[in-house]
């Protein structure tokens, strides 16, 4: 391999990794933050609980959203120094934004939350979780306009062979980051949701702690019914909005060479040949692409081919059809998944609002363990079909991923990278998932038992010194 | 003052906060294989630090981030050129900050073993690592016409370099324990004073003699010669109180001067740097400038405007946070790690 596949692979792995944190920690201090304002509000010591041990899920993971963040942060300057050098007037900004504004927030209040059960009064202490809460939603909404801005440059203006900003608003207003953004923090709190949704019916299956675990259970999958609901009106909006925009992974998404007929029919399953830009195999279900595009029954689609002819006319000479098969499945393994969500969110909430508990058979929670993957498998299939679709290009239209690369970086030094970081990485999600399950094993009463027997639940209490401790 | 000069300075302030702030729990972090006898005391060395060194770290990604925005061309040169030095540094970082996490939440000989190795080497490692880099870059690095940096094993492995990392490390370790010192009770602040008292003649040593030899590697004295001159002259003075305090035990002040040395040594990097930002040694027509690595106008007055109305908040919470745990740590609390 090369030093550019390198690269891409390298910065693939890294991504889809630290982005099945960052969804963990968007949507658990979100649901924490709920429980604990449930707490203050109605003085329920099961919600205080319920903040606690389901806080502890949020910091195992937040640690390493972290620490696997700076490494996305360095990344574009190590492997993509052509794409920094090119765009970082523009690139930079959302960076260096989303660490003054999030990252800060984030780090120092959960901090003052993890250490200040004591310490501050619980109002103060509430607002603690949820500035971590805004700060986890901040830092998306700020990388996502960097992303959006690659997805769809505006705001610029070519200078000297670089793409330099002449509106900063128009990167915040970006049509891209108005869909990508609510998709994106549905899908995290989705994540965060089932998440918690999961244990609890892994708890409740065990039969333990029922009150606690129903009450956990009721609530996150009310979440995640809301949220996966959410996922899908906003990822329609945000296909409508591609195929104005970015047309071609649209076509790619859909394994669509020719331009279809109109109404345009949705291909559910094919058989993809790139080689000689054909399916050999289609299963298509009439007028609804017409209808997924515009909300219509009519309406051709434009195909690869037309738009490929199109691209060359604009962009001159080169092949710009991403890897269709990728953008096509990756399409419909997120759509499936986050249709099994919205079933699984109904049924759910309908057992849990009606408190029908005993009909909540053995089937429905064990389905509810699996599904804790479904919105991981979600998200990444999304993400890939976002990043691959658009290929050639790093921003589109603009800079190819080719031109994008570290020139003086060999590939040896990627090689050693990318090893390090891989075994660095399947390690921590080793011991992720290992502690993960090791606290819901234990359960949130020994948690509780344990801090009980300490003597003083404070740490930063000696004699007398609690002026900041509100009583 | 021009947008340019005052980005690089903010850049220069965010690295040397990183360095004072990250600095002593890096120090903490080292400690904990040194000073600490036992788990208990492990745990409350490890308490000092454990609401802080989250936001202390978020210093150098926002130094990274106002670099990438403020000055592309230094960003992808530097990060791009150190690329085997910055793959270390990370790892290092991903280690330690998972460990402080994972290693309270399970119990076992090996488990705590594990993560206390994470946290030593991980604590250790970053300080070396950086003052390598930092030490190398002053002293120049292969930079060509199209501002990208080739620079070979020993360009940036060489005495000088090495010398800066030891230097780097060492201030970091005596910044730590007179931060232990000031943060724990008994025998443990006792002892990290006494420490720090033994670490101090070799920390100065070290830093005196890097000083003589930044006058041989590097240009800085001849640009800034006045700057360097009561750098030194001040940091002789820091040292000598950092002594005259911990004997006294005025742990707060003896912190503040570990502090000051730290400052005063980044402060001296980016001053004798400045107006450049990289140093080319092949030409220095092929050097990064404030002026030619940055931004547009309108990115750095649109950046300024954001910082300005941002910074006074990050740096009033985190104020307060060090207010809220003003306490000392001690072994009959609750550890939390």
């Amino acid at each position: 391999m090369d030093v550019l596949d390198l690269a891409r692979l390298q910065f693939a792995l890294t991504t889809i990794f630290h982005f099945i944190f960052v969804p963990i920690s968007i949507g658990l201090s979100f649901l924490v933050a709920i429980m604990e304002t449930l707490y203050v509000v109605k003085k329920n010591e099961l919600y205080k609980r319920m903040a606690k041990f389901w806080g502890t899920f949020l910091l195992i993971n937040f640690a390493v959203g972290i620490v696997t963040g700076i490494l996305q942060e360095f990344q574009f300057g190590m492997n993509w120094s052509e794409f920094s050098r090119f765009v970082g007037d523009i690139f930079g900004a959302p960076l260096a934004i989303e660490a003054l504004l999030a990252f800060f927030l984030e780090s120092a209040f959960i901090g003052l939350w993890v250490f200040g059960w004591n310490r501050l009064s619980p109002k103060v202490h509430l607002a603690c979780i949820w500035l971590v809460s805004a700060g986890t939603m901040i830092s998306a909404l700020w990388i996502l306009a960097a992303n959006s801005f690659m997805q769809r440059p505006v705001g610029y203006t070519i200078n000297n062979g670089r793409a330099e900003m002449t509106d900063f608003m128009a990167l915040l207003t970006n049509g891209q980051l108005l869909w990508e953004f609510p998709h994106t923090i549905s899908a995290a709190i989705a994540t965060g949701a089932f998440l918690v949704a999961g244990i609890s019916a892994w708890s409740l299956l065990r039969k333990r702690e029922t009150e606690f675990f129903r009450s956990s259970f009721k609530l996150s999958i009310i979440v995640a019914l809301i949220a996966s609901v959410a996922i899908a009106e906003f990822g329609h909006k945000q296909a409508q909005y591609l195929m104005d925009t970015q047309p071609m992974k649209m076509a790619a998404s859909e394994g669509l060479w020719e331009t279809s007929g109109d109404p345009a029919p949705w291909t559910v399953f094919a058989i993809i040949d790139p080689e000689n830009r054909e399916n050999r195999f289609e299963i298509k279900i009439p007028y609804l692409l017409s209808f997924l595009s515009y909300s219509k029954f009519s309406g051709a689609v434009p195909g690869m081919n037309e738009l490929q002819a199109e691209y060359e006319k604009t962009y001159g000479p080169g092949d710009y059809i991403p890897p269709v098969r990728t953008t096509f499945w990756s399409f419909r393994i997120m759509v499936a998944c986050g249709t099994a969500m919205i079933l699984l969110g109904l049924y759910g909430s309908f057992l849990a609002l009606r408190k029908k508990w005993d009909k909540m058979g053995g089937w429905f929670l064990r389905a509810m363990v699996a599904a804790i993957f479904l919105p991981f498998v979600a998200n990444t299939a999304g993400w890939i079909m976002t990043e691959i679709g658009r290929q050639p290009w790093t921003v589109f239209g603009l800079l190819t991923v080719e031109d994008s690369v570290s020139p003086g970086v060999t590939a040896g030094e990627i090689w050693f990278s990318l090893i390090s970081f891989t075994t660095m990485y399947l390690i921590l999600l080793f011991v992720l998932i290992f502690l993960f399950i090791r606290t819901a094993r234990r359960g949130p009463e020994r948690e509780r038992e344990r801090e009980q027997q300490d003597p003083a639940f404070d740490p930063y209490a000696l004699e007398g010194g609690d002026s900041v401790a509100a009583q | 003052m021009p947008l340019n000069d005052l980005w690089f300075l903010l850049i220069s302030v965010l690295f040397t906060g990183f360095f004072f702030l990250e600095g002593f729990d890096f120090g903490v972090g080292m400690a904990t294989r040194f000073l600490a006898r036992g788990d208990t005391q492990r745990r409350v060395l490890i308490n000092t630090i454990g609401p802080f060194w989250d936001a202390n770290e978020v210093w150098l990604i926002t130094a990274a981030g106002a670099m990438f925005a403020a000055f592309p061309h230094w960003y992808s040169t530097l990060f791009s050129g150190y690329y085997m030095l910055l793959t270390l540094i990370l790892l290092s970082l991903i280690a330690r900050g998972v460990a402080f996490e994972f290693r309270g939440k399970a119990e076992g000989r090996l488990w705590r073993k594990t993560w206390d190795a994470a946290i030593f080497t991980g604590s250790a490692a970053p300080p070396f690592l950086f003052g390598i880099m930092f030490f190398s870059l002053i002293q120049g690095m292969p930079i060509g016409h199209n501002m990208e940096m080739t620079a070979g094993f020993g360009d940036v492995v060489n005495g000088y370099s090495l010398w800066g990392g030891l230097t780097v490390t060492s201030l970091c370790l005596l910044h730590g324990l007179t931060f232990i010192s000031l943060k724990t009770t008994g025998e443990l602040r006792n002892r990290s004073r006494r420490m720090a008292l033994r670490l101090l003649p070799a920390a100065a040593a070290l830093l005196a003699v890097l000083a003589v030899w930044t006058g041989f590697a590097t240009d800085l004295f001849e640009q800034r010669k006045g700057w360097m001159t009561a750098a030194v002259i001040l940091g002789g003075l820091a040292a000598g109180l950092t002594g005259y305090f911990l004997k006294r035990q005025k742990e707060g002040w003896a912190f503040g001067m570990t502090g000051t040395l730290i400052v005063l040594m980044l402060a001296s990097v980016f001053i004798g740097l400045f107006p450049r930002v990289m140093i080319s040694s092949i030409d220095s027509a092929f050097d990064l400038t404030v002026a030619n690595a940055a931004s547009s106008p309108y990115t750095l007055k649109s950046m300024t405007i954001v910082a300005a109305v941002l910074l006074p908040f990050v740096l009033a919470y985190q104020g307060w946070s060090y207010y809220v745990f003003r306490k000392r740590v001690s072994d009959s609390d609750h550890l939390e790690y």
